[in-house]
C-alpha cells in the first residue's frame, strides 16, 4: 500500500511535560515554533486559528485536551478547496520520562475518501460550473 | 479506506506524467469544457494525438465527453480524482520533521531564558 494514511514521529525533548503543553496549547507557544500567529480555544470543540505568513491561515478544531498528556485537532488538509469537509486528526501525547517528555504526534486521515467524493471519483458525473451556470441562465431568461 | 484511492491517485498521476496529457488537462481546467477540434487549435498537438489522450483520460476517469452546442462532444474535466491525488502529495508535504525540531528548539530558547533569569 503506497498511500499514507497516518504519520507518526516520537521524540525525546528535554523538558518537563508542563513546558511542552503550553508550547502546544497557547497562543505565545504556538506562535513561537508553528505558525506565526495563533489564538487558541482550549475546550473540546474550540476553534484555533494559525496564521503562516501572509493569506494563509488554517482553522483547527480542538478535539481533545487532557492535560498535560493529550491534545488532540482536526484541521484541513493542504491543498484542498477551503470548504472541502475532509480534515485530518492530529494527536499530540505527552509521555513524562526521565531525560523530559516523550512526545508523539499522530495526523491520521491522508487517505479517507467521503462516500459522495468517492462516487464523484468514480461515476464521472458531469456537474459543477457548467451546470450551475446553466441554472443559472434559467433562473435570468425565466425572470 | 476505500481500496480503489490508492489507484485513483495512480491514474492521475500516470496522467500527468506525459506532456501532452498534462497540457490538455491545464487546457481543459482553463478554458472550461472544450471541443477536441477546439482543443487542437489551441495546442501544437495533432487531432489525431489529442484523440488518443483524451480517449485514456476519458477511460481514467479524468475527463468526461458530453454533449455541446449543435451536438458537438465537449470534454470536461473531472477534479474529484486530483483531489484524491492531492492528498497523497499533502501527506508526503507535511513537514512533522522540521516542526518538530522547532518546537525543541523553542524550548530549549524559553529554558535558557528563565535559568538565566534566575542566576540574575
Amino acid at each position: 500500500m503506497g498511500f499514507p494514511d497516518r504519520i507518526e514521529r516520537t521524540v525525546e525533548i528535554a523538558h518537563p511535560p508542563a513546558a511542552v503543553w503550553a508550547a502546544l496549547t497557547t497562543p505565545d507557544g504556538l506562535s513561537a515554533w508553528f505558525g506565526q500567529q495563533a489564538s487558541i480555544d482550549l475546550r473540546p470543540g474550540g476553534w484555533a486559528q494559525m496564521s503562516f505568513g501572509d493569506d494563509f491561515t488554517v482553522e483547527m478544531r480542538v478535539e481533545r485536551v487532557e492535560e498535560p498528556s493529550v491534545f488532540g485537532y482536526t484541521w484541513p488538509i493542504n491543498g484542498l478547496p477551503k470548504d472541502d469537509p475532509r480534515r485530518t486528526y492530529v494527536e499530540f501525547t505527552l509521555q513524562p520520562v526521565a531525560a523530559g517528555t516523550r512526545l508523539t504526534i499522530v495526523e491520521t486521515g491522508f487517505a479517507q475518501l467521503p462516500p459522495d467524493e468517492h462516487d464523484k471519483a468514480f461515476s464521472g458525473n458531469a456537474s459543477g460550473w457548467a451546470s450551475e451556470l446553466g441554472e443559472l441562465v434559467d433562473y435570468l431568461d425565466a425572470a | 479506506m476505500p481500496p480503489d484511492v490508492e489507484s485513483v491517485a495512480e491514474q492521475v498521476f500516470a496522467a500527468l506524467a506525459d506532456p501532452t496529457r498534462r497540457a490538455l488537462l491545464a487546457a481543459l481546467a482553463a478554458n472550461g469544457p472544450t471541443t477536441a477540434t477546439d482543443l487542437a487549435a489551441l495546442l501544437p498537438i495533432s487531432r489525431q494525438a489529442i484523440a488518443k489522450h483524451l480517449l485514456l483520460l476519458a477511460d481514467a476517469g479524468l475527463v468526461t465527453a458530453e454533449r455541446g452546442e449543435r451536438r458537438r462532444v465537449r470534454y470536461r474535466l473531472q477534479s474529484a480524482p486530483m483531489r484524491v491525488a492531492q492528498q497523497f502529495l499533502a501527506a508526503l508535504a507535511r513537514d512533522w520533521d522540521q516542526s518538530l525540531d522547532q518546537l525543541t528548539r523553542h524550548l530549549d530558547r524559553i529554558a535558557r531564558r528563565s535559568a538565566g533569569a534566575e542566576d540574575a
